[in-house]
């Protein structure tokens, strides 16, 4: 990209209409909006214009060379004295076949959650300026590669996620956001400590030779840089790499969330505001299962291999567990919020499968149920707006009042459902060959396939109980979709639609990257010769 | 004494010199300038920042002053002057210049204008005790210092006899103190007994050879912790905190929460280094004599003082009662950086220090001038404050976010820099406990920015307005914060160049 950083660009543009709302009048709602707009459309631009320069045979991974768009200089640079080696941290983005299709569903999920935003009428200012940081955050995290970096953008997340829910959310708000905050500041406790033993047990050699410790995540996948003395180093003896994993991954895990860590999740979307659920199910929640595929898996590759099956049975109890629980519901949205977790648990899946087919179906997913439930979301958000409640025995023969709707709702579930043709079905046939050929969690992935039973249960019910049958009286007067709602719906539709028919455009930016970080796990880094890269 | 002696000890105690010259102006102008009062402010601003001046003129002198006459000791004397020292008393000048800040806008303060000069001349005598108490190396010396330091401050708490609860507090501190003094002094008396000196250089020699009685010893160095403890308000030396604190002018409440701490932790420091340490290994470890289990005991002290602290603050409705509990759960962690017996610890306690000077005052600087428009302090009294005050509020959140430990704030960076120290150390057990501490601590922070934000008020209340000198000191207090938090070299760069204690 000729020099031109990029990333930077795109991960602190919002910060820059967070300092230009920040001089707006209070009350130029209009200015605001479109400034958010305005930003939230230029990264969408920009992530397409990563995606046109985009080299699909680069692996990345662990290979500085075959990330792209890289920029790396440093940042903290504290000079050593005897008893304290030098401190260098670097400023190090850059983006591989893993955090592309992210960067993706950040700048669209963003745009859109903007102009679902558009009816917030509390302290707009104030919203919009929390928002853009989230996204700063959101932005940051994906395309981070030191594990320095990528800590301060994660935590960066969640003080405007605290207000966003806090103050724009319904009436059990306070009691939602500071769950929210506490159980992700729990996990991030644990991921802070994780990377601080891991600072002391790796050493990277400089340019001029030089041993230094470090917060870069692609050194410290290289077992070779590990020091003898290292805590986690892998020759230790010890068990303390086992337990840095599993503080590592509790860490990740609270984000997806998995069980039993998900009790956080309905609480933060039944009080969110429509589009902070959207960015919460859209693209938050794949911050967990990013991190452990960036930072655990091949950072602790043997450690990985020995608890597969672990990963895959919490894989199979949030499939069937979040699936059994969204169908006790009788809230619509809340009902989202427990097939968003059972949804994650294909993900999970996907990646305890530790094969190249289900990897791949893991990240697919990872995309596919951002794009999914964001547009469960707004579809929540659309009956919620116009109806004040969102009971599902409430309302019946929506279709008859609201065709264009019920349309789009029609495809939101069928996706979400898995039906072949529309992208949902992919990423869960992937997962599922992937991890039906992994003979360790075979059993675990038969059991799991009831989670795509109940997941059309619970979705053809809703569909039946709020859209068919007789229309509720009261309901008569409810409009159809306004165009500020169209333009949510329509570039959803088409992404879900394109990705069922052809899917190949998402997994072919991911296949290079996801076959290495396979590769890398399986057999360890010293495996792999990048030769033609 | 020989006059070349005194003349270089005068030399070195320059600040200490000015600060005293300062206190009789102001003694001499309050006694002048009967009418106009406003004066003293400012000559007690001159006076700091003099005062401040030769500190950092010091900043690359080391020395000892007022050596106590033995032959081979020849060098060591009363007073050390050394980088590490120049660093606390930095920290006391800039938190004492702001405290004159904080008192020109202060209500309570000005309600009490007429007798200012006495004000002023008691914080002086505070600031004196502390510079003292950071450069003591005698027992003695150390013990006089701190009874200034506390004297001046027993007077303080109750200064303004505005509200019964100030002369409670005041009585509170000073039986508090009196006794834990008292404790210190019988410690200290022990110690002389079994060496036969009170200068810590000489006890460190004299304790290489094991031939004391070390039940004894260890009883009196419990003593000793114990006036020290209570100065850092480290449990379970920590009732009087919370009385004091909410009892106190706030301005004196900020002051004893940063200044004294400082002090406080600067005596403790210093205290342990010079007196147990035989030799500091290559890899900057306190390899200490084997008189006294100091790891333990800190250890111990601060998981207490820091989870006490913590859990306390979490049923506090008086924001600063609450700050109080913090204050001593920042205490805990700050204690931390001493646990581990490290120069890595000892660079991470400076941060740390430098740190909670700007996050601590900043918070309490906000609340007083809260306090001044609403006349309140507590935490119900906040509902809505968001919006009437957006420019109050965002700061306080900021501050109360950056004594959590969240990035991008520089309170994270105090907090990252003592749990590099305790894993480097592998003291990963403790770093969990403080880990999980700061968990907990979250909830009691946030929930002012809940009050602030989320919670609608009862009646509409006004917005207060914030004059320019006041908006300007808080940014003051708010800018470092966050570029320190991004971008800490510097911060990191100076307090690895103040580490040297001298001895040895």
């Amino acid at each position: 990209m000729n020099g031109f950083p990029i990333l930077t660009f795109i991960t602190f543009l919002p910060i820059l209409g967070m300092i230009v709302i920040l001089f707006l009048p209070k009350d130029q709602y209009r200015s605001i909006r479109y400034t958010a707009l305005i930003v939230t459309a230029i990264q969408v631009l920009l992530a397409v214009v990563l995606l046109a320069n985009y080299n699909y045979s680069a692996a990345g991974i662990f290979d500085a060379k075959s990330f792209q768009f890289i920029e790396k200089f440093r940042w903290i640079e504290i000079s050593g004295i005897s008893w304290l080696g030098t401190i260098k941290i670097d400023y190090f983005l850059g983006i591989d076949g893993i955090s592309m299709p992210l960067l993706l569903l950040t700048a669209i999920i963003t745009l859109i959650a903007t102009i679902s935003s558009w009816n917030i009428e509390k302290a707009v200012k104030g919203y919009f300026i929390m928002f853009l940081l989230l996204d700063t955050g959101m932005m940051g995290v994906f395309v981070a590669l030191d594990f320095f970096l990528f800590y301060i953008f994660w935590e960066l997340m969640l003080l405007p996620m605290y207000f966003l829910i806090g103050i724009w959310g319904g009436p059990r708000k306070e009691y939602a956001a500071i769950k929210f905050f506490i159980y992700t500041l729990l996990g991030s406790v644990f991921i802070l400590l994780v990377m601080i033993g891991l600072y002391f047990s790796a050493q990277e050699t400089l340019a001029d030779g030089s041993k230094v410790f470090t917060f870069n995540l692609l050194a410290l996948m290289n077992p070779q840089n590990f020091t003898a003395t290292g805590i986690l180093s892998p020759i230790n003896p010890h068990n303390l790499r086992l337990i840095a994993y599993i503080a590592l991954f509790a860490g990740f895990a609270i984000k997806i969330p998995m069980f039993p860590f998900h009790t956080w999740l309905p609480d933060a979307h039944v009080e969110a505001p429509t589009p902070i659920s959207v960015i919460l199910a859209g693209v938050l929640l794949k911050m967990g299962t990013y991190g452990i595929l960036r930072v655990s898996y091949p950072i602790f590759p043997e450690i990985t291999r020995e608890l597969m099956w672990y990963i895959g049975l919490f894989g199979m109890i949030n499939i069937v567990y979040g699936a059994l629980v969204a169908m006790a519901q009788k809230d619509f949205k809340k009902l989202i919020a427990y097939s968003s977790i059972s949804h994650m648990g294909y993900v999970l899946l996907g990646m305890a499968s530790l094969s190249t087919t289900g990897v791949n179906g893991a990240v697919l997913q990872m995309f596919n149920h951002g794009t999914i439930t964001a547009m469960l979301f707004l579809i929540v958000g659309v009956v919620y707006d116009r109806a004040h409640t969102r009971g599902l025995n409430d309302f019946g023969g929506l279709a008859v009042q609201m065709p264009a709707y019920t349309g789009f709702v029609t495809v939101a579930f069928f996706a979400a459902i898995g039906l072949p043709s529309l992208s949902g079905f992919i990423s869960e046939a992937l997962v599922f060959i992937g991890a039906f050929g992994t003979d360790s969690i075979r059993t675990l992935t038969i059991i799991s396939t009831l989670g795509i039973l109940l997941g059309a249960g619970y979705m053809l019910w809703t569909l039946q109980r709020v859209f068919l049958g007789k229309l509720n009286e009261k309901w008569t007067s409810l409009p159809d979709l306004e165009p500020r709602e169209y333009v949510m719906f329509v570039p959803l539709t088409a992404i879900i639609i394109f990705l069922g028919v052809y899917p190949s455009a998402m997994l072919d930016i991911m296949n290079t990257s996801v076959n290495t970080l396979v590769n890398v796990v399986n057999n360890g880094i010293h495996t792999i010769t990048l030769g033609g890269l | 004494m020989e006059l070349s002696n005194l003349s270089h000890s005068l030399n070195l105690l320059l600040p200490e010199l000015t600060l005293s010259i300062a206190l009789l102006v102001l003694v001499l102008f309050d006694l002048i300038f009967h009418h106009d009062k406003k004066i003293i402010s400012y000559v007690a601003l001159i006076g700091l920042l003099a005062t401040g001046f030769f500190v950092i003129n010091q900043f690359s002198l080391s020395g000892f002053a007022f050596s106590t006459g033995n032959e081979s000791y020849r060098n060591f004397g009363m007073i050390t002057i050394d980088s590490f020292g120049s660093f606390f008393k930095l920290i006391v000048i800039v938190a004492s210049v702001i405290i004159v800040f904080f008192s020109l806008s202060s209500d309570e303060i000005k309600k009490t204008s007429e007798r200012i000069g006495e004000y002023y001349a008691l914080i002086f005598g505070m600031i004196l005790g502390m510079l003292f108490m950071i450069s003591a190396t005698d027992l003695i010396l150390i013990y006089l210092s701190v009874e200034l330091l506390s004297l001046s401050s027993y007077v303080l708490a109750g200064f303004t006899k505005l509200r019964e609860r100030n002369s409670e507090a005041s009585l509170k501190y000073m039986i508090y103190g009196s006794v834990s003094s008292g404790l210190m002094l019988f410690g200290i008396s022990l110690v002389y007994g079994m060496t036969g000196t009170t200068n810590l250089y000489m006890i460190n020699s004299l304790i290489q050879i094991p031939h004391l009685n070390l039940f004894t010893f260890s009883f009196a160095m419990i003593l000793i912790f114990a006036g020290i403890g209570y100065k850092i308000s480290s449990a379970p030396f920590h009732f009087w905190t919370p009385d004091v604190y909410e009892g106190a002018p706030i301005t004196i409440t900020a002051f004893l929460s940063v200044a004294s701490k400082a002090a406080g932790f600067a005596l403790l420091i210093r205290f342990v280094k010079i007196t147990f340490v035989s030799y500091i290994d290559t890899s900057g470890f306190w390899q200490l004599i084997h008189v006294f289990d100091w790891k333990t005991l800190i250890v111990v002290i601060s998981i207490f003082t820091m989870t006490l602290g913590n859990f306390s603050a979490l049923w506090q409705d008086n924001l600063k009662r609450m700050l109080a509990y913090s204050s001593i759960a920042h205490a805990g962690y700050i204690m931390l950086g001493l646990a581990v017996l490290s120069n890595q610890g000892l660079t991470a306690m400076l941060i740390y220090f430098a740190v909670y000077l700007l996050m601590n005052l900043g918070a309490f600087l906000v609340v007083m001038l809260i306090a001044n428009k609403i006349n309140s302090e507590e935490i119900d009294d906040y509902d809505g404050l968001g919006y009437s005050s957006p420019f109050l509020a965002a700061s306080l959140a900021i501050f109360l976010i950056s004594l959590t430990g969240l990035p991008p704030t520089a309170g994270f960076i105090g907090k990252l820099y003592l749990f590099v120290a305790l894993v480097d150390a592998n003291m990963i057990g403790l770093a969990v406990v403080a880990l999980l501490n700061t968990v907990v601590s979250l909830y009691y922070y946030v929930r002012v920015l809940k009050h602030m934000y989320l919670t609608k008020p009862e009646t509409a209340i006004p917005e207060i307005k914030t004059s320019k000198p006041n908006t300007i000191l808080v940014l003051v207090l708010l800018i470092p914060i966050f570029i320190f938090g991004i971008y800490f070299t510097p911060l990191v760069d100076l307090a690895k160049g103040c580490i040297t204690i001298l001895g040895l």
